[in-house]
Order: structure tokens, then C-alpha cells, then sequence
């Protein structure tokens, strides 16, 4: 497997990545001096990603996953913090340095009926990309055209057709073609297969997988379907409120989930087991507002293990374990050794019986 | 083929279903060939096509199917909320009586009193100007009867059998000053605050996060023993039947294809497309091996095929199942099937590959 | 697996399914096509000069030798009506055409680009809108100086603010989806975003308002017309005929009803086609 190479240099490192959103005010707050209200979307994002691997983001609404895939193909300008892509500052690129970067690192949209422009061909969707970045001569840019409709599985006759004639999991399908066009060496996967129906989303996942093993690509998989993030990657990052709780490789995650989101995470996830019910619900209280979060520790209001250290101190992520070989890190302050070693391990946070889904 | 009547016409396919459940207490719900016509430009799309199906006091029935397979269509049509030119037909018999034809009137008192209903939006649902005491104490002045303090002491009341935090202050509280999961809380505080016997739930749980749609679901099991009501709940996500229903019917092309309880159904299902759609979705130790995704897309209403809806996609087709549409009928004790080949399927888990020359 | 192996496309049932256009779209433009014969080639279909005095035919009643009437002068109604096509179209045209041009040029710009840009042409918008529009273009006219080409400038210098503002609302919606932005992450430039993808995804709505502008703008020529700010005599102008037979209103209707009759017909037909082209150029979703 790839991830056996770990000591090879990461592709993407992001260090210490802050996002926030100011919210509008009207004037006469402003006057009166209110100060200037923030979504708090990404704090203090650190994260990298193996070349060749797929790594899941997870999390709920407003948990920043999908402003991290955003941030990182420059969508957003972040606020603070480093993104290496190989030696490039990617934060700091501008113009025709930019275009490159995006021209490697691509995106799919997760709606398929508003990624398309409603007034273009397929084929002029495909032959705009491959022109604009020069892939391609013009005379060998129909071609091409038609290696990548095949190359996503739809026919040669779908370049003269307009984005409506499509169902949904086509039109996801030509977003691949689209963003493949770049020949890209990393695809942030937005909820790429989440606004499709079920029996249409294991055709989508499958090209998915068959694309990255043929063409060697770095995917990150940013989706709030547990069971899908657990069967597409090797590693899987867990977001909450705008931070990264929990990192481990897929299997040590869904067996052995430490931070206690996680936990609550995936006991809530409805397993297909009809016979394995419980009565209460995973975990209490409502998500915070990304508006207000909460001091210390983000999840802490809603955590049964809490305790004094978790309001005033941010848990940053550590290596608890080497589990999966490429390290389980988590942000809680119960696997912090200086916490109180007796709050550790009186706090009874054994792994809640991993209701994993499946 | 064990007695599986394939050539039996349409009459058949309406005059299987009753009475086969075998139950002694009557059914709170029979829905008998219940047909919807929605005139579109493009002709006629018969978007639910002669369903039949009983609800029992106290059962929880799920209501599964993708984007177009007529599951919330029918939902809408057992409380007649469709407007002309849409057409209803067919028996929604409530306590003795057919809501598709009872009068206005009488309807209304149904509506919201005895059959409730929530969505999967709160906040278009909710009124937005008015509230959310108002909103419930308006339920309970229609139809308990209950006015000024009483009326007010019962609504907290109910905010606080949701589960919502200090009950009374938030009674002055409008739609948009509750999150996400409260509003829905306070969505299906509305709908019970009549004390109805049965809650229609149409994706209730679908915009929501999943540790809230997990507080939701519960909640919903907790409310139905306590109140002793049915539910029929309308989603399209398997793990939320399998984590919420006691029966499920599975819905393709505006038909009944599947029904069963759900141990049933997720142990084995009947049904090839319920069968298609369980295993299309990833499973334990298959890391990133490719799914069996169902081939090609869900039927066009306005041009089905002849037979049986499902035959274009299906690993299992064959000639029988070409001719005439396979009606629902019960394949074993307490399960119905619509599938020709329901003894053929393999049992859930093993792949369809070998099966792969079939089609 | 290999692609062979991927599950077979269904061609969507829908495709190619051609839209024909509303009947009002075709009423629209067989009426158009009319006007523009008229404004063409009068000649083909007027009996008289337009500016010819007859004195043996004064204030005449509509008779099979002049079926609209004549006027105080003696001259054709119906052939000065034909004849004033040509000059009502040119007033819709020019009093659109820029105004659209530059209103959604600039409303695609600012609202491609938005902050500061914005907020400047927006404030310049308020500044215009607070006055009335009539008032405002009489005060301009009177200014330059009566006539057609200072009126053309009057109406631009206001009539930008409406196509503005549509374009403009049109462009910040959908460069919120997702198109434009895969647009961004594909490396393309700002302008190929803006004049190649929202452009075209923005502008149905001033198109059809141009529409109705245009038959606003002929009703604006008349009225300017009627005040003699407008087309000057002898030209033959709709507002300016319906202005010269308002003395004779009691004693010679046809002098001011066939002209008028005239400019309801042109908005009727500028209205048809906006509601049609609002209808054809819709994308389908």
C-alpha cells in the first residue's frame, strides 16, 4: 500500500490554517462601535497529505471541511497560515503561478446541476480547459475530448449535448472530465456524490477509485457520509467547529476513535443493522454557532468528559498512538499527559462501543 | 417459481395486497390503489401507480425509494394536500372513512388533528411572523379545544417533551431564533400538540447533521411509544430505516415493489432492486474495493418500460419480466414482493458478479 | 476494472427535445416585421408623400382615397403614420440600445468585481433615480437644445441605471454558483469568468427588458414629441401627429387616433417579443 512510505515528504502541508468570514453589519452597529462579528470557519488547520493517498474530511455543517477544500485551491484567501504544496507557498501565489497551481491541483463540485455552465456544450466545456492552459493543440484538442468522455465513461456523442440533457451522476462525470482536462496531480473532492441518489452514487465512487489507481492522483474526499469516507480512504481527518479533533489512518478511526466527537460521531451515524438500536441518542445539545464558539476546547459543551482544563485551553493535536502506522492524533486534552493524570484516566473514556457503520 | 401469478392483470394487482398481514387488530391506515396523475407539458406522469398498503396502531413504517420513485408523492396524497390539476384516486380509509373523498370540512379536522405531518424544512414550514407559541398554541385552540393559560401551560409542555431547553421562555421565541435541530423539534411539536394518531414525516431528518438527526430519530421512537401513534416516515437513507422503522415498503417507479419488517428486509431482501440498493452501498472489509453500483439511472414516469420498471437495470432480468408489470404479492409470511425472481436473488452480501452473464 | 467495465450510460430520455417558441413570440415578430417594411421602404406601402399639402382635401373623414383621413394641411394621415414608423423605431432604438449596451456592461463589471466599484456606480444610480425621470429628461433637453439627437442623450444619461441594476443583480447571483467558481479553480481569467460564462447566464433579463423599453422609449419620443422637445415639424412623428390633431380632437378624431393607434401597436409588439425571448432564452435546468 502507499501509506507503508511514510517518511516520504508530504505533497500538501498546511500549517496553522485560519479562516474567518465577517459578518455584515449595519451601520449603525458600526457606530455605535460593536465590534466587527466573525465566523470562526478554519482555526488553526494543521494537516498534510501523502501524495497518492486519499484522505478523508469529515464532519458536520459548519465544521470547516468544506472551507478547507475551498481555501486550498484559492477560492478563499485564508486569514493565516502556510499551505506547502511540494516547495510552493500556495498562500502566496499570484497570476500565472496560480493558474499553474490550479492547473495541478483541481476541484469537483459537489451540485451537479449549478457546477456546469447551463450555456455550453460538454465539448466546449472540455475543449475551454484544454485551450486556456494549452494541454492541447487545437487540432488535437477533439480528441482529447473524447479520451477523457471515455476515460469518465460517458459517449462520444456527449460533446455536442448541453449540460440539461444529463442526469445527475453524469453530470458529475463530466466535472471529473472537466477538472481531469488539467491532467492534475490532486482532486479536492467536495461532496462529489452527496445530491445524488444511492445506486447512483457507487457508479461515481467507483470511477472515482479507478481514475486515482490508474492515474496515480492525490484525492481529498471532503463529505459528511461516514460509510462512503470510510471505504474511499487511507486516512480520514475529523473537523469540528472549525478544527481538525482527530487525524488517524481509516481503520484505526473507525475502530478505535479517541477524541470523544469522534465517538459521538460515528455511534450516531445510522449503522444498517436494524438489530443494533439504542434508546438515547449518541450525544446531547445542539452544534454551537460558528458565530460564538466556545472557549477552550470547541466540543467541550456537548462532551461528557469535560473538565476545567477544556474551557480555558484550545487542545492542540498530539500523537497518541502509532496506530495504522502513521500516527493517531488527536486534540483533547484527556490524552494530554500533563492533564491531570487522574482526570485521564478516571474519566472513563474507554472508546464507546465502536458502533461503526457499515 | 413458487406460485408467483405473473400473468395476473392489473385487477390482481390491486386485490392482492388487502389482508395479507394477517393481523387481528385492524389496521389504523388501509391504503388501497392509490393513484397519482400530475399533468406535466410533456403528458400525463402517473407519479404513484396503484398503491397498496395497512399501517398498524403503533407502527413505525418507512417509506424508502430514490428521487422520483413517487415516495413523497404518496406521503402528500393519504392527506389529500395535492391540488387540482393534480388527480388522486383510489381508498385512504382512516377509521372507517375515505379521506380521498370525505368532505372538505370533515377533512380539515383530520388534517393536523388526527393525522399530522412534519417536513424536511422547518423553516419553510414554520411561519415565519408568528411565534412558535403562537403556532402551537394555534394547534391546540383547532383542535383540543385548549385556550389562554391552559393552552399556553400545554405548549411548554410540549417543547419540553422535545426536549428543548427552558420550555416556557422559548414559547415567545420566533422560527428563526431556533437552530437547525430545534426548529425541528419544534416542527413536530406543532404537529403533536393535537395529540394525532398518526405523523406523516417526509425527510425529517434529511437537512439536518447526523448527531442531530440521531437526537431526532430517537426522539420520534420515544414520542411514539409515549403517545402510542404511528408514523409513516418518507426518507431515502437505508441506515435511517433500519435505525428507525419496525416495517418498511420499498418504492420504485411509483409502485410498492418491496415490503417487509426491516430485520427482513436488511437480512434478505425480495426484491432485486432492494437487493441492488443495499449492496450498492459500501460494506466492512471491502476498503476501496469497487461497489456494485445499479447501472443507469431511476425510470423516466413518462415513459416506462413494459414490464417490470426495474428489468433496464436489473442483473436478473429476463424474459418474464418483460411482459406484463410483476405485481406486489406475498412471497413469503408477512413479506411482499413485486420481483419475478425473488427466490433467484442471492442473499444480501454475496457478490452479484457471479451473476454478471445474467444480464 | 477498466472502463469497459463501467455501467453503461442511459442517454437521458429528454435529449434533444426542441422548445418551439410561444405563439406570442411569433405574433411579436410578424408585427415587427411589419414596422420594419414600413420604416424600410414606406413608399412601397404609403399612397402619398408624407409632407405634401393637398388644400383641396382639408381635415377630410377617412374615404377609400385616404382610408386614414387627412390632417389640417391636407396631408395623408395614413401615409405620415407609415412614414413615422421609421422615425419611432429609431427613437426605440436609440434610446434603448445604448443605455442597454453600457447599463449591462457596466452592471456585469461591478457586479463581477463588486466592493468599491460597486458601491460608486451605486450611489451614481441613486443620484439619477432621485429625480424623476421625465423631469430629469426634460430639464437635459431643455439644457442641449430640442430635438431627436439631444434627446437620444438625455434618455441615456438616465435610462443606464434599470439595465444596471438588473445585470448587475443577475451577475452576484450566479457568480455564486458553482460554474464560476470551478471556473476560478481551472485557472481561467477574470474576464473569460465574467464575459464568457456570467455574461451570457445574466443578461436574459435586460434583453427582455429592453424590450418593454423600447415601446417605453417610443411612448417617451411621443411624449417629448407632444411637448416639442422632440422630433421637430414637418417630420412625421407619432407623438408629434397625436400632439398637431389634439385642436381638432372634436371636429377630425382620425388626426390624433391613427397615430396613436400606431404607438400601441409598436409597444404591443416590443412587449410580445420581450415576453417571448423572456420564455426562449431561458436555460433549461
Amino acid at each position: 500500500m502507499i501509506l507503508t512510505k511514510t517518511r516520504e515528504p508530504a505533497l500538501m502541508e498546511i500549517h496553522g490554517l485560519t479562516k474567518t468570514f465577517p459578518v455584515r453589519q449595519s451601520l449603525l452597529s458600526r457606530w455605535r462601535g460593536q465590534p466587527v462579528r466573525k465566523v470562526q470557519a478554519l482555526t488553526d488547520v494543521h494537516l498534510s497529505v501523502q501524495r497518492g493517498e486519499t484522505l478523508g474530511i469529515v464532519g458536520e455543517s459548519g465544521c470547516g471541511k468544506s472551507t478547507l477544500a475551498r481555501t486550498l485551491v484559492r477560492l478563499y484567501d485564508a486569514d493565516s497560515g502556510e499551505v506547502r504544496y511540494e516547495q510552493l507557498d500556495v498562500l502566496g501565489l499570484r497570476g500565472a503561478a496560480l493558474r499553474q497551481y490550479n492547473r495541478r491541483v483541481q476541484m469537483i463540485f459537489q451540485d451537479p446541476y449549478s457546477s456546469l455552465n447551463p450555456r455550453m456544450t460538454v465539448g466546449q466545456v472540455l475543449r475551454e480547459a484544454l485551450s486556456v492552459h494549452k494541454m492541447r493543440p487545437p487540432e488535437t484538442q477533439d480528441a482529447r475530448v473524447q479520451e477523457l468522455l471515455a476515460l469518465v465513461g460517458l459517449p462520444p456523442q456527449a460533446a455536442g449535448r448541453l449540460p440539461h440533457e444529463f442526469s445527475g451522476g453524469q453530470r458529475q462525470r463530466i466535472g471529473i472530465a472537466r477538472a481531469l482536462a488539467l491532467e492534475p496531480e490532486c482532486l479536492i473532492a467536495d461532496e462529489l456524490v452527496s445530491a445524488l441518489d444511492v445506486s447512483v452514487q457507487a457508479q461515481v465512487v467507483n470511477l472515482l477509485l479507478e481514475l486515482q489507481e490508474r492515474l496515480g492522483l492525490t484525492v481529498l474526499f471532503v463529505a459528511h457520509d461516514l460509510r462512503l469516507v470510510r471505504h474511499l480512504s487511507h486516512r480520514v481527518a475529523v473537523m469540528y467547529l472549525g478544527r481538525v479533533v482527530e487525524v488517524a489512518s481509516t481503520e484505526a478511526m473507525f475502530t478505535q476513535p479517541k477524541h470523544p466527537y469522534t465517538q459521538a460521531l460515528l455511534a450516531a451515524a445510522p449503522t444498517l443493522d436494524p438489530s443494533r438500536r439504542t434508546a438515547a441518542p449518541a450525544i446531547t445539545g445542539e452544534l454551537p454557532s460558528p458565530l460564538n464558539v466556545p472557549s477552550g476546547c470547541a466540543f467541550r459543551t456537548r462532551c461528557p468528559h469535560a473538565f476545567d482544563r477544556c474551557a480555558v485551553e484550545r487542545p492542540a493535536l498530539r500523537t497518541v498512538s502509532q496506530n495504522g502506522g502513521s500516527g493517531q492524533e488527536v486534540a483533547c486534552h484527556l490524552y494530554d499527559p500533563a492533564s491531570d493524570p487522574a482526570r485521564a484516566l478516571t474519566s472513563g473514556l474507554q472508546p464507546l462501543p465502536a458502533q461503526v457503520p457499515q | 417459481m413458487t406460485g408467483v401469478p405473473v400473468n395476473s392483470g392489473d385487477a390482481a394487482l390491486t386485490q392482492a395486497a388487502p389482508q395479507r398481514w394477517g393481523s387481528a387488530d385492524a389496521p389504523l391506515l388501509q391504503v388501497r390503489d392509490l393513484n397519482v396523475r400530475i399533468p406535466t407539458p410533456a403528458g400525463e406522469l402517473h407519479a404513484v401507480r396503484g398503491v397498496n398498503f395497512d399501517l398498524k396502531n403503533g407502527e413505525v413504517l418507512g417509506l424508502v425509494g430514490e428521487s422520483g420513485s413517487g415516495k413523497s408523492v404518496t406521503l402528500r396524497a393519504l392527506l389529500r394536500l395535492h391540488r387540482a390539476p393534480v388527480k388522486m384516486s383510489g381508498e385512504v380509509s382512516y377509521a372507517g372513512e375515505n379521506l380521498l373523498t370525505m368532505p372538505e370540512s370533515r377533512l380539515r379536522s383530520v388534517r393536523g388533528g388526527q393525522i399530522s405531518m412534519i417536513f424536511q424544512e422547518p423553516m419553510t414550514a414554520l411561519n415565519p411572523v408568528l411565534t412558535v407559541g403562537d403556532q402551537i398554541v394555534e394547534n391546540l385552540n383547532e383542535h383540543r379545544n385548549l385556550r389562554g393559560r391552559a393552552a399556553l401551560e400545554r405548549a411548554a409542555d410540549l417543547l419540553d417533551l422535545m426536549g428543548i431547553p427552558s420550555p416556557k421562555a422559548r414559547l415567545a421565541d420566533y422560527p428563526h431564533q431556533f437552530s437547525g435541530g430545534m426548529r425541528q423539534r419544534a416542527m413536530i411539536a406543532i404537529a403533536l400538540a393535537s395529540e394525532p394518531r398518526l405523523l406523516l414525516a417526509d425527510e425529517p431528518t434529511t437537512a439536518l447533521d447526523v448527531t442531530i438527526q440521531d437526537q431526532i430519530l430517537r426522539l420520534l421512537l420515544k414520542l411514539r411509544s409515549e403517545l402510542n401513534m404511528s408514523i409513516i416516515l418518507v426518507t431515502h437513507d437505508l441506515g435511517v430505516i433500519a435505525q428507525t422503522c419496525d416495517r418498511v415498503a420499498v418504492m420504485y417507479g411509483g409502485r410498492l415493489v418491496e415490503t417487509a419488517t426491516v430485520q427482513d428486509l436488511f437480512r434478505r431482501p425480495l426484491h432485486a432492486y432492494s437487493l441492488g440498493l443495499l449492496q450498492s452501498l459500501p460494506g466492512a472489509g471491502q476498503h476501496r474495493r469497487p461497489l456494485q453500483p445499479i447501472p443507469g439511472g431511476p425510470p423516466n414516469l413518462l415513459s416506462l418500460p413494459p414490464g417490470c420498471p426495474f428489468a433496464p437495470r436489473c442483473a436478473f432480468v429476463t424474459e418474464a419480466c418483460l411482459g406484463a408489470e410483476p405485481p406486489l404479492v406475498e412471497v413469503a409470511p408477512g413479506r411482499l414482493s413485486a420481483c419475478v425472481h425473488f427466490d433467484r436473488l442471492p442473499p444480501l452480501g454475496e457478490a452479484v458478479s457471479g451473476e454478471e452473464g445474467a444480464r | 476494472m477498466t472502463v469497459a467495465q463501467l455501467p453503461p450510460v442511459v442517454a437521458a430520455p429528454q435529449a434533444n427535445r426542441r422548445r418551439w417558441p410561444k405563439p406570442t413570440l411569433l405574433i411579436g415578430l410578424a408585427l415587427l416585421l411589419l414596422l420594419l417594411v414600413a420604416a424600410l421602404v414606406p413608399k412601397v406601402l404609403a399612397p402619398f408623400s408624407p409632407t405634401d399639402f393637398d388644400y383641396e382635401a382639408i381635415l377630410q373623414a377617412p374615404t377609400s382615397k385616404h382610408p386614414f383621413g387627412t390632417d389640417n394641411f391636407g396631408r395623408d394621415v395614413l401615409s405620415r403614420v407609415i412614414y413615422g414608423t421609421r422615425i419611432d423605431l429609431q427613437i426605440a432604438l436609440f434610446t434603448t440600445l445604448f443605455p442597454f449596451l453600457f447599463g449591462t456592461l457596466l452592471g456585469a463589471v461591478t457586479g463581477y468585481l463588486g466592493r468599491w466599484s460597486d458601491a460608486l456606480v451605486g450611489r451614481l444610480a441613486d443620484l439619477v433615480v432621485v429625480f424623476p425621470f421625465l423631469v430629469l429628461v426634460i430639464a437635459i433637453v431643455a439644457v442641449l437644445g430640442p430635438g431627436l439627437t439631444n434627446m437620444y442623450i438625455a434618455v441615456s444619461a438616465v435610462g443606464w441605471v434599470s439595465y444596471w441594476r438588473l445585470t448587475r443583480g443577475e451577475v452576484m447571483t450566479q457568480k455564486k454558483a458553482e460554474y464560476a467558481q470551478a471556473g476560478r479553480v481551472l485557472g481561467y481569467s477574470p474576464s473569460r469568468i465574467l464575459f464568457r460564462h456570467l455574461l451570457p447566464n445574466s443578461v436574459t433579463p435586460a434583453i427582455v427588458y429592453l424590450m418593454t423599453d423600447m415601446s417605453l422609449g417610443i411612448l417617451l419620443g411621443a411624449s417629448l414629441g407632444y411637448l416639442g422637445l422632440g422630433a421637430q415639424p414637418p417630420t412625421p412623428e407619432w407623438g408629434v401627429m397625436v400632439a398637431d390633431g389634439k385642436n381638432f380632437m372634436a371636429t377630425a378624431w382620425w388626426i390624433s387616433t391613427f397615430p396613436g393607434l400606431a404607438l400601441t401597436l409598436a409597444g404591443v409588439t416590443f412587449s410580445l417579443i420581450g415576453d417571448g425571448l423572456a420564455d426562449a432564452l431561458r436555460p433549461r435546468a
